[in-house]
């Protein structure tokens, strides 16, 4: 037991096993208390809606190591995916083929790399904060997709898109796919490239980076329009599984996916923060949210859970702290 | 071997036999300490030694162990409080000063006193005219309502003294008070000191930087390992004397210089400038050589380094490294010509402290650990760590540990260790013992030989003489952003190069 | 005038920017410069004022609030059960009880964050997401119109008529505003526990040597930002005369940027109650401005986006060093 915590810890991080733990304990509790909660059906809906969150949360993850914040990641995504219908409804809407949904795509995540790509600047070249940039950026976003569709919906894509949405290919569903795509290169990009190990370095002591040698401009202005990217694959998802795009969708998941990367142990200061232990945390957020709905509660009363169990893991993450600090010499 | 310097009239503190134990270890083992009213005393000892144990008990912050007699102004006290500590007129400057930055002058300086109005009004006319009379006792002129961050450090400096007088200070500490100054600015700081000295208010310097120190103390205290070692007059006592007190050994003071005249030139400057920091700068670098570049804090040297490191720009002048031209855009540019800067500032330039030893070691050769396809190789990242931690025997737990858990001569290997394996052709050490112990510079120092005879290029940058002295093979002496002078160690002695640079 | 910009350079400059816009204003919209446009403004943006005055003090202590807006929303709906359960109740019992419900449910936030060692961002998401949960669940997103006569009418403190028959007038929310921006501003300014929270805000480790308490400074800060939350979720009520669980979530944000952009710094230490009022003014200038200047108004958030990043940008640039260039430079 003691090995295989260890062997955990050091290969996806110290918060793993604990997460882990927690995830156990839902799966038992909601499986005694609710029948129908360890079916196949359950765990389907979950493997549905856990990849938008997901991957929102992988795009806030990035910024939030480098000891940033970006909180304009859910018009990011709305501004993406109304790029991409825009070109589908120029090529004709549902009628639409596969090359335009291609070509939109590009341009959808042209779109989030230049939102991104604009807060990197102005954070890494004057020194702003990012809690300021990322929000003025997400006031102006929303302003401009408002601008756009006056507020409205815009529907009638082509149908081969509620395969993206909704499709599963030998029983795993496609978004499950794509947010696991989207996870290993996240956690590759993070572990094993120079601008992932920068980012965790800039997170600590930019200063003390520059001076190593790090382009850390570039590498600040990188983080960003990554995260960006990977605001606009969310857009694209969320296209493609509301079939709608409408800005201001999906605005209640922006806390969310904060709330999220705390629970998966990345540090508020930054520096420090894995993937593994964040995809995780969404996990047990998404098995505890089903596991009320089924229960019978909403999924308002499954936010103020959330809520009130990050809290709870911050505070026994203090008493483990203050426990260890008594019992010097362990670990 | 206690020394027997002459006692003032009336003691403002006396402690006896103060003991401390933690967990076991003696932290302070029957310590005495005297103060003199007025006296300007200097209190000496490596890091760890018990200073700050002494300075806590002294505070209140700590309790000592049975049988300590202690004495606050003639009065006998069986416990000191810290309330009971500030009351009796004995304030403690910490190094970081502990000032508001966003505040005006004169908040800060009497922003404790305020704390106890009753209505908790701020009365801000009397607050001012605190301050004022604060400032009037050291003799020193500032804006009141200037905010205090837009400050230069030692006016911060002088405001936190003002601050401790508020409160009717009779005894200062002060915790490396000169560490950031430069020479005008100590000696303000100086002169401030002899005004609170001259005013009966006791002054206790706790420093390693000792050339200041000494110039102003009556009497110096040396603590090694908890332990007194004695009280001494300063009147004849030398650096490398005081060194050997605090360390309790004796370092061979031979001169490590060699001949390196006829090693090829790495790096030729030429009448390099920059406003307002150094000017017409011309020195050869030379394969295998340790140039020694002094001068007091203010005179351009790190200035200097920065503009070799590439992390500014000169305005004029030349530099050849090999024999070519290079113009450094960026330190990034700098590191892929093959010149490395350790700097002064390990805690915040240096090292990433939170991270790891394993980390901070590859982070400026990360292209090296990058394997074939593009991505980071964790084995060539582990070979690389292993192979400098065994190179400069850096005493480590686990590579994974914060380097913040090390000590500050093994955090110096460890910033050494990062720059080595971008395998440089120049290594600009600036102040490379700053914040080490006396005990292992020495270390770092057989390391800057040992590399200099594999045909390395080292410019050590430091203010202090002695340790130029004894590690370079020429010194250069910079003064007011000029070079001014070369020495041969060898033909010149410490007390010579001394005079020169202290003029 | 020197000291001014020396003690307020933000606000300085945030006030010259803000006369600029309205003489421009004044000169190409007949109707900006009018007694009436004014007047409304005000009674339009006295709770944001109210609000960002509450968030002021917690960023001056260098904290974060993100769960005040949603608090107040909570303040909303106790009030309404409240006061039917008494009766109906008055203004006094009713400012009373928002302000001590405000500053119980900014307590929380308090406790939080100074018993377990948590930061602010984190402890108010979380509470952020229960708080909101909770309130969702609870009225199950129930709009409530039945508010007591007294709250939900019209207070005109001041009425004037223009010689062309349009009217002006000046409302209760205003006077409250007023009382609440002179009561932080006495707070801040004027008391030693209000220095302290600058002090703290400053330099954390320099105000826990010189004795202040930490967790009566936390305290004050959130519990003060929870009163005025409360006090402007009563306002709020008052002006819609209704009370819906969502209306308000998303202010948060909004407020922050304002009192960011006049002149508080993320991180503490330093910020003014006129910078409050002038980043609120800033903004609800602008919008009423292109409104009134024909531009749709789905542009405006748009441009306030692009105005706080402006603001963000140029904020290296120093008033006073303009104005007094013989001053030694900063270091």
């Amino acid at each position: 037991m003691t090995v295989l915590y260890t062997r955990l810890a050091r290969a996806f991080g110290a918060e793993v096993p604990g997460l882990l733990g927690f995830l156990a304990l839902v799966l038992v509790v909601f499986g005694i208390m609710a029948p129908n909660f360890l079916t196949a059906a359950n765990f389907g809906s979950i493997a549905f809606q856990l990849p938008e969150l997901g991957i929102l949360t992988l795009a806030m993850l990035i910024p939030i190591i480098s000891g940033g914040f970006n909180l304009a990641i859910i018009y990011t995504a709305n501004m993406a995916g109304l790029t991409l219908a825009f070109v589908l409804n120029l090529y004709g809407g549902p009628e639409a083929g596969v090359l335009p949904f291609v070509f939109g795509s590009v341009l959808a995540i042209g779109v989030g790399a230049a939102s991104g790509a604009v807060m990197g600047l102005v954070i890494a070249y004057i020194g702003a904060h990012p809690i300021l940039v990322s929000l003025a950026m997400m006031i102006f976003l929303r302003g401009l997709g408002e601008f756009l569709t006056k507020g409205g919906d815009i529907s009638g894509f082509p149908p081969y898109l509620a395969v993206l949405g909704h499709g599963s290919v030998l029983g795993v569903p496609v978004p499950l796919i794509l947010f696991g795509v989207c996870a290993v290169v996240w956690h590759v990009l993070l572990t094993r490239t120079r601008h992932g190990f920068a980012a965790r370095m800039i997170g600590s002591n930019i200063r003390a980076t520059t001076y190593a040698g790090i382009h850390t401009k570039r590498t600040l202005t990188l983080i960003y329009t990554l995260s960006g990217v990977m605001c606009a694959v969310a857009g694209i998802l969320m296209l493609a599984r509301f079939n709608s795009v409408r800005v201001g969708h999906g605005e209640a998941l922006l806390l969310v996916t904060v709330l999220a990367c705390f629970l998966g142990g990345v540090d508020p200061f930054g520096g420090f923060g894995r993937v593994v232990p964040v995809v995780i945390a969404l996990v047990v957020l998404q098995v505890l949210s089903s596991g009320l709905n089924l229960l019978g509660a909403n999924q308002h009363l499954s936010t103020a859970v959330w809520g009130l169990f990050l809290i709870a893991v911050m505070v026994l993450r203090w008493g483990a702290g203050r426990y260890r600090q008594r019992k010097p010499g362990k670990g | 071997m206690i020394g027997t310097a002459a006692m003032p009239e009336a003691e403002a503190i006396t402690f006896r036999n103060v003991s401390k134990v933690f967990g076991g270890v003696h932290a302070l083992d029957a310590v005495d300490f005297s103060v003199g009213a007025g006296e300007v005393h200097c209190l000496a000892g490596e890091n760890g030694c018990g200073k700050s144990t002494l300075i806590k008990i002294i505070t209140g912050v700590y309790q000592p162990e049975a049988g300590a007699q202690m004495q606050l102004f003639g009065q006998a006290l069986p416990q000191i409080t810290p309330t009971l500590a500030r009351k009796a007129g004995i304030a403690v400057i910490w190094q970081d000063l502990a000032l508001f930055a966003e505040m005006t002058v004169a908040e800060n300086i009497a922003f404790e006193t305020m704390l106890g109005n009753r209505p908790r009004r701020v009365n801000y006319a009397a607050m001012r005219a605190k301050a004022q009379a604060a400032l009037d006792r050291l003799d020193v002129t500032l804006d009141l309502d200037a905010r205090l961050g837009t400050l230069p450090i030692a006016q911060r400096q002088v405001v936190a003294i003002a601050r401790a007088l508020v409160s009717d200070a009779r005894l200062i500490f002060m915790d490396e008070p000169t560490a950031s100054l430069t020479q005008s600015e100590t000696d303000a700081l100086l002169a401030v000191v002899r005004t609170l000295s001259m005013r009966g208010v006791a002054v206790v310097f706790v420093s390693h930087r000792l050339a200041e120190v000494l110039e102003i103390s009556a009497r110096v205290t040396v603590l090694r390992d908890g332990k007194l070692v004695g009280v001494y007059p300063t009147a004849g006592m030398t650096q490398s004397r005081l060194t050997e007190l605090m360390t309790g050994k004796t370092f061979d003071q031979v001169v490590a210089a060699r001949d390196t005249l006829a090693n090829p030139v790495v790096l030729q400057v030429e009448n390099l400038s920059r406003r307002g920091e150094f000017a017409d700068v011309s020195f050869s670098l030379r394969a295998g050589e340790v140039l020694g570049l002094t001068g007091l804090i203010g005179a351009g040297r790190t200035e200097l380094g920065h503009a070799l490191f590439g992390m500014t720009r000169p305005d004029a002048g030349v530099l050849h490294l090999n024999g070519r031209p290079v113009s450094l855009r960026s330190n990034r540019e700098a590191v892929a010509q093959g010149i490395a800067y350790v700097s002064e500032d390990r805690l915040a330039l240096g090292l990433i402290q939170p991270q790891s030893i394993a980390d901070n070691t590859v982070l400026s050769v990360l292209r090296k650990v990058t394997g074939r396809t593009g991505l980071l190789a964790a084995d060539r990242q582990r070979d690389l760590v292993a192979h400098w931690i065994a190179e400069l025997a850096v005493k480590i737990g686990q590579p994974e540990d914060a380097v913040s858990t090390l000590s500050g001569g093994n955090q110096q290997r460890v910033v050494l260790a990062k720059w080595l394996a971008t395998e440089p052709k120049v290594l600009i050490l600036d102040s490379p013992t700053v914040g080490v112990d006396v005990g292992a510079r020495a270390g770092i120092f057989r390391i800057v030989r040992a590399l200099a005879d594999k045909g390395l290029a080292i410019l050590l940058i430091s203010d202090e003489v002695t340790e130029a002295h004894m590690n370079a093979d020429r010194i250069l002496h910079m003064a007011g952003g000029r070079i001014v002078g070369e020495y041969d160690p060898r033909q010149t002695s410490i007390a010579a190069l001394e005079a020169a640079v202290y003029a | 005038m020197r000291n001014f910009l020396r003690a307020y350079p933000t606000e300085a400059k945030l006030l010259a920017v803000l006369i600029l816009i309205c003489a421009v204003l004044a000169l190409t919209s007949d109707s900006f410069a009018t007694l009436g446009n004014l007047t409304s403004l005000l009674n339009n943006n006295a709770v944001n004022v109210i609000w960002a005055v509450g968030l002021l003090v917690v960023l001056i202590a260098g904290g974060i609030d993100i769960s005040f807006a949603v608090a107040a929303s909570v303040v909303q709906y106790l009030c309404v059960y409240a006061f039917a359960a008494i009766g109906g109740g008055n203004w006094g019992i009713g400012l009373l009880f928002a302000a001590s419900i405000g500053a119980g449910l900014g307590l929380i936030n308090a406790f939080l964050i100074h018993q377990f060692r948590i930061i602010s961002i984190v402890v108010t998401i979380s509470t952020f997401n229960a708080f909101f949960g909770l309130l969702m669940f609870f009225s199950s997103g129930r709009f409530l119109y039945n508010l007591p006569s007294w709250w939900s009418q019209r207070v005109i403190l001041w009425e004037h008529q223009s010689p062309d028959g349009t009217w002006s007038e000046i409302t209760l929310p205003v006077a409250v505003m007023a009382v609440a921006m002179a009561s932080t501003w006495a707070l801040i300014r004027h008391t030693t526990t209000g220095r302290q929270l600058y002090a703290f805000g400053d330099n954390a480790e320099g105000a826990r040597r010189a004795g202040i308490s930490i967790g009566l400074m936390q305290a004050i800060a959130f519990g003060w930002c929870g009163a005025m939350a409360g006090i402007g979720g009563l306002m709020q009520a008052h002006i819609t005369k209704e009370v819906v669980p969502n209306a308000l979530v998303g202010r948060e944000l909004d407020v922050l940027a304002a009192v960011v952009l006049g002149g508080a710094r993320l991180g503490g230490g330093r910020g003014s109650v006129l910078g409050c009022f002038l980043g609120v003014a800033l903004v609800a200038v602008t919008q009423n401005g292109l409104n009134l200047l024909g531009v749709s108004p789905y542009a405006f958030k748009m441009v306030v986006g692009v105005i706080i990043l402006l603001a963000i940008s140029t904020s290296n640039i120093d008033l006073a060093q303009i104005l007094a260039p013989k001053r030694k430079g900063r270091e």
